[in-house]
């Protein structure tokens, strides 16, 4: 109970800088905001009615404690486009974020525990070395060059699998395996570092000497204990996936956050840049705490201080 | 160093080579203007006087390739001094104060990592706006953070040694301290955190460029080069080919470098 109030706690100040944050950000457009949005020959009153809308004709203070006061309500603002209340523009992207990711976690798992668990039980044989090989090349390669060769092959060549809209399963393979090698490279080297460890330790003497079968010492005693630092890593991870799924995103026209955002950036709507930059790092924020609270609630030696 | 760990440090030097030779000869090696757009020869396959082929407004990718280079190392080295300097400055001089300083700095940097990976910096393009040099500043402003962490808890690490103790007791200063007897004692990890950072940042503008928040349009960048690409992938897959094989060569040269750095610095790390 000590450990998730002070975790909770400990969250607080970050959560106030990263709001102070994304307030600061819009004044560090050089110049004028308003002049970018409109144009140098908007009309006077278009831009004073931009100015009030803003809230940029406001002492700094005022507008700080008024953002403070709205976003802690829960209200982003409005798009300055028209696009509606800023809140509402994120609510409908979300599940397409959530879904790609959700989707490169599945990728990422499901390439990194066989290659990892066969690269570690056949230590120093070509496999290892394949494997190894493509950890390596995994970690280099760029998703946006990774998702516009996987297109090529897959979509214009093979012809198996669709691209740019969100639909079924089968839209989401291309872009979940673009945002989840490098997850699957990472967590593959993981896995094997860590089990090769297990694998070294007491209690897998004591399961082989009870004449366990193999992959019953390797599937279930070695393979559960190596799983927490694997875990661990998934944690870290979830910013890279989160910043992955934005450039993801603007490869295969995926309609979630990272599309929104870029949009955004494209139309100078500077409040749904705002939004958008605010509700991503404090899902992150959030992922992280979950994530501890997770961890100390499964390993009891973290909980203490 | 094991035979497997001296390969890929040699893989990577080898990569690393082909990589800054380019990027310094450019000029010379070019067979083409990477400007010279000619729009009759558009997305012309590769084959003789165009070794890589042409890209959609004509140009000559082998020149472009060779020219980006340059883009990609500058960035890379730029951003990484600043951020090193800045970063190792930050780090000391929390890890020697202690208490409020160090407290109110760490926050800091505790804020900025709460930004997932790229977003700060895309955040900070999309307001300072895009060029060369707001990339650089806006890679600067996420980068620093690693470094100052790694400094703070290398410097906690040795302010209880000796020699630490050693000097003060001589009377010497905190500056004195912190810049003769600390920083020279923690620069190894700080080294292997900017090879690694050097291939983040090159990752990171091409990235960017790709999103079309970093190289003005016309630059070529290799990460713009890969955007144009996407464009015309059905017709003419070549012109992405080239600049992400670059990306990932150069980051896998960094990548192996930053390894093969910390596997001599601590023997330890490399041993199975």
């Amino acid at each position: 109970m000590r450990f998730l109030v002070n975790r909770i706690v400990w969250t607080l100040p970050i959560l106030a800088g990263v709001l102070t944050l994304v307030f600061l950000l819009l004044h560090l457009v050089p110049g004028d905001p308003v002049d970018l949005m409109l144009g140098e020959n908007a009309m006077a009153a278009d831009r004073a009615e931009m100015r009030a809308q803003l809230g940029l004709d406001r002492p700094l203070g005022e507008q700080y404690l008024r953002y403070l006061g709205r976003t802690l309500q829960g209200d982003l603002g409005r798009s300055l486009r028209g696009g509606g209340p800023v809140r509402t523009l994120i609510a409908e992207r979300l599940p397409a974020t959530a879904e790609l990711m959700l989707g490169a976690m599945v990728v990422g798992l499901g390439l990194a525990l066989p290659l990892g668990v066969l690269a570690a039980v056949r230590r120093g044989t070509w496999v290892d070395s394949a494997a190894g090989g493509f950890a390596v090349l995994g970690v280099a390669m760029p998703n946006f060059w990774l998702g516009p060769l996987l297109i090529l092959l897959f979509a214009i060549r093979l012809d198996w699998l669709p691209v740019n809209e969100r639909g079924g399963l089968a839209h989401l393979v291309l872009p979940a395996v673009t945002l989840g090698t490098h997850l699957a490279a990472l967590l593959s080297r993981m896995t094997r570092a860590s089990l090769v460890a297990a694998l070294g330790e007491d209690y897998i003497r004591a399961a082989r000497a009870k004449g366990l079968g193999e992959a019953r010492v390797v599937g279930v005693h070695a393979l559960r204990n190596a799983l927490i630092p694997v875990l661990t890593v998934i944690g870290l991870q979830v910013g890279a996936l989160l910043s992955g799924a934005i450039i993801t995103e603007s490869i295969f026209d995926w309609p979630g956050l990272g599309s929104l955002l870029l949009d955004a950036i494209r139309a100078r709507d500077y409040a749904l840049v705002q939004g958008c930059v605010l509700v991503i790092a404090l899902s992150y924020v959030l992922i992280n705490l979950l994530t501890d609270l997770a961890y100390g609630w499964a390993d009891p030696r973290i909980r203490r201080p | 160093m094991s035979h497997a760990a001296r390969r890929a440090l040699a893989l990577g030097l080898l990569l690393l080579l082909g990589f800054c030779l380019p990027a310094l000869l450019a000029p010379w090696l070019a067979p083409h203007d990477p400007a010279a757009l000619d729009l009759a020869g558009a997305l012309e396959p590769p084959g003789p006087g165009h070794w890589l082929g042409r890209d959609e407004q004509g140009a000559d990718i082998l020149s472009r390739l060779l020219y980006g280079a340059r883009i990609s190392l500058l960035v890379g080295l730029a951003t990484v001094a600043l951020s090193a300097t800045l970063g190792t400055a930050v780090g000391v001089a929390a890890g020697y104060a202690g208490g409020a300083v160090e407290q109110a700095l760490m926050r800091l940097v505790d804020v900025l990592l709460a930004f997932p990976g790229l977003l700060l910096a895309i955040a900070l393009v999309a307001v300072l706006g895009p060029g060369m040099v707001n990339v650089v500043i806006a890679l600067t402003a996420l980068g620093w953070t690693g470094f100052a962490r790694l400094a703070r808890a290398q410097v906690l690490g040795v302010m209880p040694l000796d020699y630490v103790q050693a000097a003060r007791s001589l009377g010497a200063g905190p500056v004195r301290i912190m810049a003769v007897h600390i920083l020279p004692n923690i620069l190894g990890p700080i080294w292997v955190q900017a090879s690694f950072g050097v291939a983040g940042a090159i990752l990171a503008e091409a990235g960017l460029s790709f999103l079309g928040l970093g190289a003005p349009p016309g630059t070529p960048s290799w990460g713009a080069m890969l955007s144009d690409g996407k464009s015309v992938l059905m017709e003419a897959p070549h012109v992405s080919l080239a600049p992400g094989l670059a990306i990932m060569a150069v980051v896998l040269g960094f990548n192996l470098l930053g390894d093969a750095l910390g596997d001599w610095l601590d023997p330890r790390r490399s041993r199975e």
